[in-house]
Order: C-alpha cells, then structure tokens, then sequence
C-alpha cells in the first residue's frame, strides 16, 4: 500500500501564474448541439477561465521570481526544481531544464519533469519531499500547471494556471503524510491516442471523428466524462478515509479541504460523501476552471492568502484524475509565504 | 431494491418536471430533460443511493429505465 510520510520538511510558500485574459462561459459560443452556457456553468461551477498565448513554463517562470522574492531565498540555494504537467514546452527534452535556466538557477541544481495530471501536486510534493527528508536536497520548488493542452475546441471547463510550491528542509516540523493509488485500466478514460511512441503521428492522426458531439482528432485530448466521474466520486472519499485511517486521526480536524478542481458537480458530490463542513472547502473554479496539477495550489492562493498565514493550519488534499491516478496527502503550514497572484500578459 | 424507488430517484436526479412520462418502459434518452449532464446525475445517484458505480458503458448500452434498474440490481 501506498502510504508515505516525509520528515522535516517544511512547505515555505506558494504562488501562482496565471494568464491576464479573462474568458467568460456565458459568452463563448456553441459548442455542440446540447451546449447550453447557463446550464454547463451551473453544473460544471465553471464561470471564468484564464487562456493566453502562455506554456505552462510561461506562467511558472513569473511565478516563481515572485516567491523566491517575497521568501527573500538566495536562487543559488536551490537544489532542485520539479516540472509536474502533460503539456511542457516539447515532447524533448524536459521542461524542468529550461526552466532551471530561465530561472538562473545553479547548474549544480536537480531538475525533473513528472507526467501527471490532476493527481500531479500531491505527486510532486511527495516527490520532491522525499529527496529533501532523506537525500540532502536543502530547498526545492515544486512547479505543476496547465496550459495551451491539446484540444479540439477551447474546451470550457479547463483553464491555464502555473502554481509553485517552496519546500525546504526544517527539523521538527510536522510529518507531511500521504496516500497514492493507480488504476491504469482505465488508461484511455483521458486519452491524446496518437503522437506519443505507441501510435506515431501519421495523416490519419489528423482524421475528425465525433465524440459525445464534440469533434476531435487523434492528436487532441479526449475524455469519457461518465467514466471519470463515476472514477472521481468514488475514489476521492475513499482515499481521504484510507489515509486517515492508515495514520490513525480524524479526517474532520483538518481546517481546510483541497480538492482537486475537477467541476462543481463532482466535488460537491465527494464532499457531500465525506460529510465535510462546506466552510472549510475553498473552490476556485468558479474564476479558473479545472486547472490539473495546478488546481490544489491555485486554490490555496487564490482564496486562502491573508487568512491562514499567521496560525498553522491544517490542510488534507486530494487530486484524481487521468491515469488513472490518484493522491491524498495531510499536512501543516506554519508562517507560510503566498504570493500575490501573477497576472501575465 | 424496488423498480417503483428507483423510478422516483432517477425523476428527481434528473430534474423531470412531469414525472408521469417516466414508467418502466420510457426510453430515458428520448426524454426531453436528458441530456450529458443528467447521465452524470444518474451515476451520482447510483453511487449515492444504491453504491453502485456506474460506468459511461452501462449508460450507453441502456435503452429503457428498466435496463439502468437491472444494472445497477446486478452490480449491488
């Protein structure tokens, strides 16, 4: 069983990039023949999104010059860099290395991507926490974002967003704990099936073909929305309740739930299952959509910066989605930096 | 579980305003109320009420109200 648990490890800060853009859903137009904006915003709690001409390097880079800033950190003490999305600059070579160098960061510095998506910052965190509790990476940064993904359509339940996370090594502080599943039977419930090794681009990769009334080709992402749901719903709450279970404390304690923003219908459901106080479910995707990697860190910016800050807090996450893939993780922040939000343009 | 509850739940999940036009028999996809988003209701309301997981391919081969009550019987 997945359980992990990562000793002295601080999480210093976060920020956010984000395009300036604003794209309203009530505005956009039709979709396909049963698109209906009031009644998609409604379900979904997708109002608002951020597009632009930006990677997710693009909104990262930004980001990340405005924590290390407000966390006064000397770029030279930074160890390594973590690149967590399915859509970085190219296929080849890692995202991670040119970031290290638009950054300025040290060529001594340890710099990977991770190929995950909405599952990819709880991942990430264990990732990058594990290599700073036992492997003397002294400060790291956690990068996990979203943007210009492979679609037919400017699909309006997603938006753009580079989130960073600052992680260093401290003594004493609380254990950040963790649980992780996978499901790789259902591989192709959120699938781009051509261009990657398996299936190589060839014309017929750019053939349409209609799917639940949307077009699409072989090199755009495509999902069975039925089957992630079912997936969603049921396997969140179980693995908020496994983690809680396994490391013997109540799950209610926690001050603030982070789900991944997947849409207002299907986290309204998990919360519902875990009976949860709704006060303590910050949601983003109201002005952001459903952000992948990005949407755990991008809520805790966008609607908990100046409020928890002061006292250590205690915060449960959870991220699921394509993989299939899934991760729950529990931790404190104590004086924890969080940037304002980077608007780029 | 009784075919009478389910009916009553799927008519609520969905949002039918006349739940008169629902029987055993309705073929739910001609229901002027369905839609992708009701099917997402009704795979929330098989997790909620029966703990079922439902899965896109058993919406799919469904035809009548009947054929999603005896999916969701067989998998209890």
């Amino acid at each position: 069983m997945a359980f992990l648990t990562c000793r002295n490890v601080r999480i210093a800060g976060l920020s956010a990039g984000v395009p300036a853009n604003v794209v309203s859903n009530l505005s956009i137009g039709e979709l396909s023949k049963d698109y209906d904006a009031a009644a998609f915003v409604e379900m979904t709690g997708v109002k608002e999104r951020r597009i632009g001409n930006f990677t997710v390097s693009d909104l990262c880079v930004p980001a990340a010059e405005r924590l290390i800033s407000d966390l006064k950190w000397d770029k030279t003490e930074i160890d390594a860099v973590f690149f967590v999305s399915q859509h970085g600059d190219y296929i080849v070579p890692a995202t991670s290395c040119i970031i290290q160098d638009k950054l300025g960061l040290s060529s001594n510095c340890y710099a990977m991507d991770i190929s995950l998506g909405c599952s990819g910052f709880v991942y990430g965190l264990s990732v990058a926490g594990s290599l700073i509790s036992n492997c003397g990476i002294r400060k790291a940064l956690l990068m996990c974002g979203d943007a210009k993904r492979r679609v037919a359509v400017d699909d309006p339940l997603f938006g753009y967003a580079g989130t960073i996370t600052a992680l260093e090594y401290k003594e004493g502080v609380e254990d950040i704990r963790f649980h992780f599943g996978t499901d790789g039977s259902g591989y192709d419930a959120i699938i781009i099936p051509d261009g990657g090794a398996r299936n190589q681009i060839t014309l017929d990769s750019f053939k349409e073909e209609i799917i639940e009334g949307r077009l699409y080709n072989r090199l755009q992402s495509r999902m069975k929305g039925m089957d992630v749901f079912a997936f969603g719903i049921s396997t969140a709450p179980k693995s908020v309740k496994c983690l809680a279970e396994h490391f013997g404390f109540d799950y209610q304690e926690a001050d603030y739930f982070v789900f991944h923003q997947a849409n207002m219908k299907m986290n309204n459901m998990i919360v519902k299952k875990l009976k949860l106080n709704e006060k303590k479910i910050p949601s983003c995707m109201y002005n952001f959509g459903n952000t992948s990697s990005a949407s755990i860190p991008l809520t805790i910016v966008t609607q908990l910066r100046g409020k928890i800050e002061d006292c250590p807090t205690k915060f449960i996450c959870c991220g699921f989605g394509v993989g299939l893939s899934w991760g729950t993780v529990a931790f404190e922040t104590d004086n924890i930096v969080i940037s304002e939000l980077v608007e780029c343009k | 579980m009784e075919i009478k509850d389910f009916i009553e739940k799927f008519v609520e999940a969905v949002e039918i305003e006349d739940a008169a036009t629902c029987t055993v028999e309705t073929k739910f996809r001609d229901l002027e109320e369905w839609n992708s988003l009701a099917a997402l209701s009704v795979i929330a309301m098989a997790d909620e009420e029966y703990d079922v997981t439902l899965k896109g391919d058993d919406i799919r081969n469904a035809v009548t109200i009947e054929d999603l009550y005896n999916t969701v019987k067989s998998k209890q």
